[in-house]
Formats: C-alpha cells, sequence, structure tokens
C-alpha cells in the first residue's frame, strides 16, 4: 500500500464516477427529471464496443493486417504490434460508441421522455426505470447473460517516484480531467452553454431570449450519454468483464455522487465523484472495513443529506419579488 | 395600422376559463396598457399572446402573420420581446451575463457592443453592476436588467408585464418614465399593469380587464376621468 498509489487510483475511480454523474446532474438541471436509464448506456457502450471489436467478422481479419504490417513495415515484435491493433482498434471503437450513446440518448429523450413533458415527476420517473429495463433486456436478448470480455489493449505501467502504476489509471485520470475542465469551459464561455446555464434556471425565461429549449435538452442528453460511453471505455480498459445490468452499479454510485455534489450542480458532480471515488479506494484498502465499501458510500450519501440536505455544492434558490 | 392583433383569445386552465375570448389590437408607435385587477387575466393574456401557454381559441396576429402557433422561441427573432412579469432575470449569471442572453437571438451581432453600451446609458446602474451576480442585485435594479435584457434584441415591440410590482414610488415614476422614452425612439409598447393610475398617464389607448373579458377600450386620457374606472381602479 502507498499513497500515491491510493491518490491514483482514488482520482480515476472518482474520474468515472464523475463522468457518469456528469449525465445525472446536467439532465436534471436542465429538464428537471431522474433519468434512471442514464446506468445503461453505459451498458449500451460496452455492447456496442464489443460488436465493433468482436462481432464484426472482418475487424479480426483487418486487425491481424495491420498487426502484420506493423511488423514488416516498422519492425515492431509481433506482440508489441498485436496490442498496438487492439488498442487503435479501441479507441475507434470507443468513437463509434460516443456517437451510438448520444443518438441513443437523444431518441430515448425524445420517444420515452419529451411527450412526458409538464407531467408529474413520478411519471417521468417510472417511465425511466421502465427504459431501464428495456434496454437492460434488450441486451441481454441480444447478447446473453453471459459476461463477456472485450480486449481494448494492454496499457502497461509506468514507475512513478519509485511506485509501479497501471497506465490505464493514469489515461482514466488525465482523459476524465480534461473532459470536466473542457465542459466547464464549454458552459462557461460559449453561447450554447450559457443558454443551458438559462434553461436550467427558467424555461420560459430562456424562450423569451429566444432559445429553443427543446434542442438544449436534446443536447444535455447527447453530452450526458456520449460521457457515459467514455465511462464505459474506463471500465474495460480496466479489463472488466461487460454484462447486460453492468451500468446498474456504476449509475446508482455516480447518482450516489451527484446528490452528494448538489444534484443540478455541474461541479458539484465532479466533486461529488471524486470523493467517492476517494472514499471507496480507501476502504478497499483498509481489510476490515473492505467488503462493506459499497455501504460506506451510501452512508456518507446519507450525513452528507442529513447536514446540507441540498448537497455539497447544490444551491438554495432565493427568489426576489 | 395593427402592429399586433389579438382575436377571440381563450385560454383555459383545466377547467376554469382564464379567458373569454379578448379582443385588442395595438398600433405601430402607440403605448397601449391592459389594466385590471388580480386574477383579471392580464399576465394570462401576456404569457398566451408569446406562447408560453398554450392558446385554445382565437388568433394573434403580427405585422399581418399569424403567430398563433409559432413557438415562442422564434417570436424573438420577428420583433417581439417581452419582459416577464416577476422580471425572470437569470439569477446565476452576472448582469452582463444576462445582458447576453438578451441579444441570444441575433446569431451574427455586429451591434452587440452598441447596444450593450445603448442599455449602459440608460440605466446606468446596470454598467455599475456588470460583473455582479444578478440575484445580488435590488428588486428596482432586476426591473431594470428585465428590461434591459429585453431591449438586446432590438424589438419593434415590448411587452411589459406589471413592471411596477414590488418597487418604490420613485422607482415606479423612473421605470415610467424610461418606458415612455422608449417608446419615443421608435418601440411600440404593450403596458400590463395594475398601477392603472400610472399606466394610464402614460398610455395613448387603453383596455380594461375583468375576470377574462374586456369590459372596457377607449383613450387612455379620457379612461382618466371615467367615473367607473376611478372608482374602481384608481381609488378616487
Amino acid at each position: 500500500m502507498n499513497i500515491l498509489d491510493i491518490i491514483i487510483n482514488s482520482l480515476s475511480t472518482g474520474g468515472t464516477y464523475a463522468m457518469i454523474a456528469l449525465g445525472y446532474t446536467m439532465v436534471y438541471g436542465i429538464a428537471k427529471m431522474l433519468n434512471f436509464a442514464h446506468g445503461d448506456i453505459i451498458m449500451v457502450g460496452a455492447y456496442t464496443m464489443l460488436v465493433c471489436i468482436n462481432r464484426i467478422p472482418y475487424t479480426t481479419k483487418l486487425g491481424n493486417m495491420v498487426a502484420d504490417m506493423l511488423v514488416k513495415q516498422c519492425g515492431l515484435e509481433e506482440k508489441v504490434a498485436a496490442n498496438i491493433t487492439v488498442i487503435a482498434f479501441g479507441i475507434i471503437s470507443l468513437i463509434i460508441a460516443v456517437i451510438v450513446c448520444m443518438l441513443l440518448g437523444m431518441i430515448v429523450e425524445k420517444l420515452a421522455y419529451k411527450p412526458l413533458r409538464g407531467a408529474s415527476p413520478l411519471a417521468v420517473l417510472i417511465t425511466a426505470i421502465g427504459v431501464s429495463y428495456l434496454l437492460q433486456s434488450a441486451a441481454q436478448i441480444i447478447f446473453g447473460p453471459n459476461q463477456q470480455n472485450v480486449p481494448v489493449g494492454d496499457f502497461g505501467k509506468s514507475k512513478l517516484f519509485g511506485v509501479e502504476i497501471s497506465n490505464y489509471l493514469i489515461i482514466t485520470l488525465v482523459v476524465s480531467v480534461v473532459v470536466m475542465v473542457g465542459l466547464t469551459l464549454f458552459i462557461k464561455l460559449t453561447r450554447t452553454g450559457r443558454a443551458m446555464v438559462a434553461v436550467s434556471e427558467d424555461k420560459g425565461a430562456a424562450q423569451l431570449m429566444g432559445i429553443n429549449v427543446n434542442a438544449i435538452i436534446t443536447l444535455t442528453f447527447a453530452i450526458g450519454s456520449a460521457l457515459a460511453a467514455l465511462a464505459a471505455y474506463f471500465t474495460l480498459i480496466k479489463n472488466v468483464g461487460i454484462t447486460n445490468n453492468m451500468g446498474a452499479m456504476p449509475g446508482i454510485k455516480a447518482f450516489t455522487a451527484a446528490v452528494i455534489g448538489g444534484i443540478g450542480s455541474v461541479p458539484g458532480a465532479m466533486v461529488g465523484g471524486i470523493l467517492l471515488g476517494v472514499i471507496e479506494t480507501v476502504a478497499t484498502k483498509i481489510p476490515v472495513i473492505a467488503p462493506y465499501k459499497d455501504a460506506i458510500s451510501f452512508l456518507v450519501l446519507v450525513i452528507i443529506l442529513l447536514v446540507k440536505p441540498s448537497g455539497l455544492l447544490g444551491k438554495k434558490r432565493r427568489e426576489k419579488v | 395600422m395593427a402592429l399586433l392583433e389579438v382575436k377571440d383569445l381563450e385560454v383555459n386552465y383545466g377547467v376554469i376559463r382564464a379567458l373569454k375570448g379578448i379582443n385588442f389590437h395595438v398600433n405601430k408607435g402607440e403605448i397601449v396598457t391592459l389594466i385590471g385587477a388580480n386574477g383579471a387575466g392580464k399576465t394570462t393574456t401576456m404569457q398566451s399572446v408569446i406562447g408560453l401557454i398554450p392558446i385554445k381559441s382565437g388568433h394573434v396576429v403580427y405585422n399581418d402573420q399569424d403567430i398563433t402557433k409559432t413557438p415562442c422561441h422564434k417570436l424573438v427573432n420577428l420583433g417581439m420581446s417581452q419582459v416577464p412579469e416577476g422580471r425572470r432575470i437569470f439569477q446565476e449569471l452576472t448582469v452582463y451575463e444576462n445582458l447576453m442572453m438578451g441579444a441570444y437571438s441575433i446569431k451574427k451581432n455586429d451591434t452587440f457592443k452598441d447596444d450593450i453600451e445603448m442599455v449602459y446609458k440608460r440605466f446606468p446602474r446596470l454598467e455599475e453592476r456588470k460583473s455582479q451576480i444578478a440575484s445580488t442585485l435590488s428588486g428596482g435594479e432586476q426591473q431594470m436588467l428585465a428590461m434591459g435584457r429585453a431591449l438586446m434584441s432590438h424589438p419593434d415591440i415590448l411587452l411589459l408585464d406589471e413592471p411596477s410590482m414590488g418597487l418604490s414610488p420613485l422607482l415606479v415614476t423612473e421605470i415610467f418614465d424610461i418606458i415612455q422614452e422608449i417608446n419615443k425612439e421608435g418601440t411600440t409598447i404593450l403596458l400590463v399593469e395594475q398601477n392603472a393610475k400610472k399606466a394610464l398617464s402614460i398610455a395613448d389607448r387603453a383596455y380594461v380587464l375583468e375576470t377574462g373579458s374586456i369590459v372596457l377600450e377607449g383613450d387612455a386620457k379620457e379612461m382618466m376621468n371615467n367615473d367607473d374606472i376611478k372608482k374602481a381602479y384608481l381609488g378616487e
């Protein structure tokens, strides 16, 4: 056990949670609904990559060709060439998964949630749970109930200050930080980003400004779903097998993170995600409480909600007449 | 020539008929006011004209174009701008960003700098507070911001819903002076007000709304001398 190891592990787990939590919090902030099908978008992302990598007949042939070429042209070792090819295919399939998830998010919003705009929050919530089961069952019918592996390559290990750290942790960490900074800048600096803030605050007033509220909501679902696809890649990179309900637990955890940070708040989701990553990683390193790591995450949620019901960075609206 | 014309407008809230088929029009260059007591349907009229709440029947015609079914967000581009009841400024954004949102509908905006200068000139207090978060403004400043924000889209007609709400008499006078100024510079104004005295004093024509129907219409100055109006709305 080493402190640097714990820090990197915490931050990369937290980064993954933050990616998912952002989807929850942005959709909540703008459409004022809890999209409980969000976790399952991760699953769809993972299966999309599975299809791209394992199920399309020509990918293996193409992969072998590329690897051969790398060996012949660049003089690489066979093993290295194969690994590079797998990584490259993984990244290409990630891009495809991002596109598929964005489209799926927009379609789900259009078909399931848009007709319910203005309906009671409970109806929307139940619909979201229905969409969640629909996606899970569809995946089970198509891909079967068994766990499957999707190879996305071995990223190796580095030595940092004398400690061996898996590179995939560093990649997860760096990518999530870049995405979080990018998203923050997008919201803060662009016209569309400011429009998102305006819509989350007051849909009517936003319409009076000429903002197309429906378009902004669709965009929000697209962004959230793209981040979910990224989270799916972060799961595959750890070499964890995928199942049709793989999105459920990270989904609930990330939702917890979003609530801890203050649901609706973008920086809140980031802080909540990272915090949850830290708590979980530290918990797994202490043998006595390690089996209860999930319970501990939820305990933290309960405590924070008791002390500050609006979450760490959530704000209570002050109204002035 | 009527710039805005409302024909047989009916709006329901569930089983309650909020507007029972009202007719009114606003000519180019006028200040027209819609006065009435609480719950008469003034804000409902404003919100249904701009498409924020669904209309049951009737028509809204703007510039010879039927806009009854046009979505709210497209009306700004046609030159309609509303200062909603209760200001509804974006509390989490700064004063400057609120004004920026006001110009959202103009995609390629070459005059943005001039426009914002124009708003600052009209409301100097907004310039002093431009980087302040809007929720920290006082009620009067929030009203100024809401009006400034609405002006950023170069409206041909400005719809003002209860601009005097919650303001001190001195501020009300200031705001109404500014409304007159805006009108003199060529913007047509539809003003909804509970403060009938103030509204009639600056308006050209007026309509009186009572429980969802227009019961009286006419010249604003004449209306000020109407005994019924005096009794019911002017407290004399």
